[in-house]
């Protein structure tokens, strides 16, 4: 099985509130800020790398490719990938001013038509722009289905069919896919059992982690040393246009007032009685 | 002045209240122009009949038989959508977040995804969206000639019903090869006798340290009995398995902005507190006034949890029993 897993670079999201807006409010700005890889593309990468290995003995059966749109410096964020375990990178130049969910799905589509994988999973958004859109937008290009916010897969045929469970605001709903197809993945797809690939024994169960497997020192060795391919939207015939402007940024409104502490439940109640009135 | 379409949402054949938020954000879009519903899915007729009194013009129906795919509903709702309208809204539930998208890719048009706020510049409406789990706010405008949106709930009152009776129209289902390629096997509906986490007055909301499914049960969901609350939770807390994931809040999963919002044992990460700051009054409920709750809380009740929520329940419910 061949699984495209699109890996964007964003502002360390648990320092999300110390993002900075441009003085002309046209910029978000996260100087000082470290490159993480977006936390929804990680766990999507671990997944891919679940479901293209034997868990047990730990050997590859498939093959992972990461795709990267950036600068040229989001190369880091592709050698993170591959020294977790993908074997081939790519990296597409572009500047993050002049992309939005339109133009990097339409860039992917290329990709995907160039490589073609069996699957493309990818996380369902980004923790920088929270938009929900470049896996959906993707998959109606390709003319592919879609399972958005996936917490389980599970295939036993290299991904020809797939059992997904996606979460739900009420719930949660069972969906048989036929591949290839576009998967975006949501929290609790890391549990122990939420992937499942035919190969891994059944009973295998993965570590319980709230991300992707650390990269080994041998994996990071290794990393350096495998094939990364530079192209741009340009080279691979993509003139789309964005489709949304934002025309500008600021921070939010600061909570008024400062906390009150207070010593007992009996306390508490008074204040919310008679200060707060909302009891 | 534009005409607007807004994609009602189905659960088990009835209208969604999430519906309701679209109505309103369609009444600020359009501006005097027109609002069609579009209702599409199993029992589509039933919920056709419960939103006739919105003032919409007409009320368009699909029925189409069995569990819901954005696959199987893209067509025909884009058909509906490329026919003269200048907007399509529906929530920023995860059916709106789902369907909404595939329609706008098929049909050309931008999205405003997750909008909090519509105000019109220069002539443009210009959509005020969170961003970096709420640590920015971002106005952008869609170029295209029709503009796709859906809105936050917690954002946009439940439209209230305006009179009159929308006449209803059926609409041809479409279904294009895509939909063959997904099947619906089944929804596991979450009951509850609570009220509904996005449209609660006060959350009762547990993190990791309740430290099993029992606790929550046993200390949380007493308390949110007392106060007749809904109960929310933290990703902690849901991956744990100690409540059903459709109890997470947070940059993923619900965002909410009750009255009074009571975070036990809820450290505050930046992710939780993106789902909750919009909250009115905040109370905090840890044994380390050093945790990141405290940025926002109003008050915090510096205890362990254990000690302190069975103290809270019965100082509420005495609060109540006197009236």
């Amino acid at each position: 099985m061949k699984i495209l897993v699109p890996i964007k670079r964003v502002a360390d999201p648990d320092n999300a509130n110390k993002v900075k807006i441009s003085g002309d409010g046209t910029e978000v700005t996260s100087e000082g800020l470290e490159w993480k890889m977006n936390p929804f593309d990680e766990w999507s990468l671990e997944a891919a790398l679940r479901l293209t290995e034997d868990g047990k003995t730990k050997s590859r059966v498939g093959e992972v490719v990461v795709v990267s749109i950036g600068p040229k410096d989001a190369v880091a964020t592709i050698r993170q990938g591959l020294a977790m375990g993908a074997e081939r990178g790519i990296l597409v130049e572009g500047e993050d001013k002049k992309l939005d969910a339109l133009v990097v799905a339409k860039i992917l589509q290329k990709i995907v038509e160039k490589e073609n994988p069996d699957l493309v999973v990818l996380g369902k958004q980004t923790v920088d722009g929270d938009s929900n859109l470049v896996g959906t937008y993707l998959a109606e290009f390709l003319g592919w289905p879609v399972a958005n916010y996936a917490t389980s897969i599970r295939t036993s045929d290299d991904g020809k069919t797939l059992t997904i469970v996606r979460e739900l605001d009420t719930g949660a709903a069972t969906l048989e896919v036929k591949g290839p197809a576009v998967i975006t993945t949501s929290d609790r797809i890391l549990h122990p059992h939420a992937v499942k690939n035919g190969v891994t024994p059944d009973d295998f169960a993965y570590p319980e982690s709230e991300g992707g497997r650390y990269a080994s020192l041998k994996g990071i060795m290794a990393a350096k040393k495998k094939p990364v391919e530079e192209t741009s939207a340009a080279a691979l015939g993509v003139d789309a246009a964005p489709q949304v402007s934002y025309v500008s940024f600021k921070l939010p409104p600061a909570r008024s007032g400062s906390t009150t502490f207070v010593e007992s439940a009996a306390e508490l109640v008074q204040k919310l009685r008679n200060e707060a009135k909302v009891l | 002045m534009t005409d607007v379409l807004v994609v009602a949402e189905l659960l088990e054949g009835k209208a969604r209240k999430t519906t309701l938020s679209a109505i309103t954000a369609a009444r600020q879009i359009a501006a005097g122009g027109a609002i069609d519903i579009l209702v599409i899915g199993e029992g589509a007729s039933n919920a056709a009949s419960e939103l006739t009194g919105f003032g919409a013009r007409k009320i368009l129906k699909a029925e189409i038989a069995g569990g819901y795919t954005a696959e199987k509903y893209v067509g025909t709702v884009a058909n509906v959508a490329k026919s003269g309208y200048g907007a399509i809204v529906a929530t920023s539930s995860s059916y709106g977040k789902d369907l909404l998208p595939r329609v706008a890719a098929r049909i050309g048009a931008g999205v405003a995804p997750d909008v909090s706020a519509i105000t019109v510049d220069g002539g443009k409406l210009v959509y005020t969206r969170p961003m970096y789990a709420g640590n920015v706010i971002g106005q952008l405008t869609v170029n295209t000639p029709v503009q796709v949106v859906t809105v936050r709930q917690t954002e946009f009152e439940a439209a209230a019903p305006s009179g009159g009776s929308s006449p209803v129209e059926d609409v041809a289902a479409s279904i294009d090869d895509v939909a063959s390629k997904v099947e619906f096997k089944g929804l596991e509906v979450v009951k509850s006798e609570r009220p509904d986490l996005a449209e609660a007055e006060i959350v009762v909301s547990g993190g990791r340290s309740l430290k099993s499914a029992d606790n929550f049960k046993n200390l949380l969901e007493p308390l949110a009995d007392a106060l007749g609350a809904a109960v929310g939770a933290s990703r902690a807390a849901c991956d744990a398995g100690y409540v059903s994931a459709d109890l997470q809040i947070g940059q993923t999963g619900k965002v909410v902005a009750p009255k009074l919002y009571i975070a036990v044992g809820i450290s505050g990460a930046i992710q939780h507190l993106a789902g909750m700051k919009g909250s009115k009054t905040i109370v905090a409920i840890n044994k380390d006034k050093e945790a990141p709750i405290a940025q926002v809380a109003d008050y915090f009740l510096v205890a362990d949890l254990f000690d302190a929520v069975p103290q809270l329940t019965e100082e509420i419910k005495k609060v109540k029993a006197a009236g």
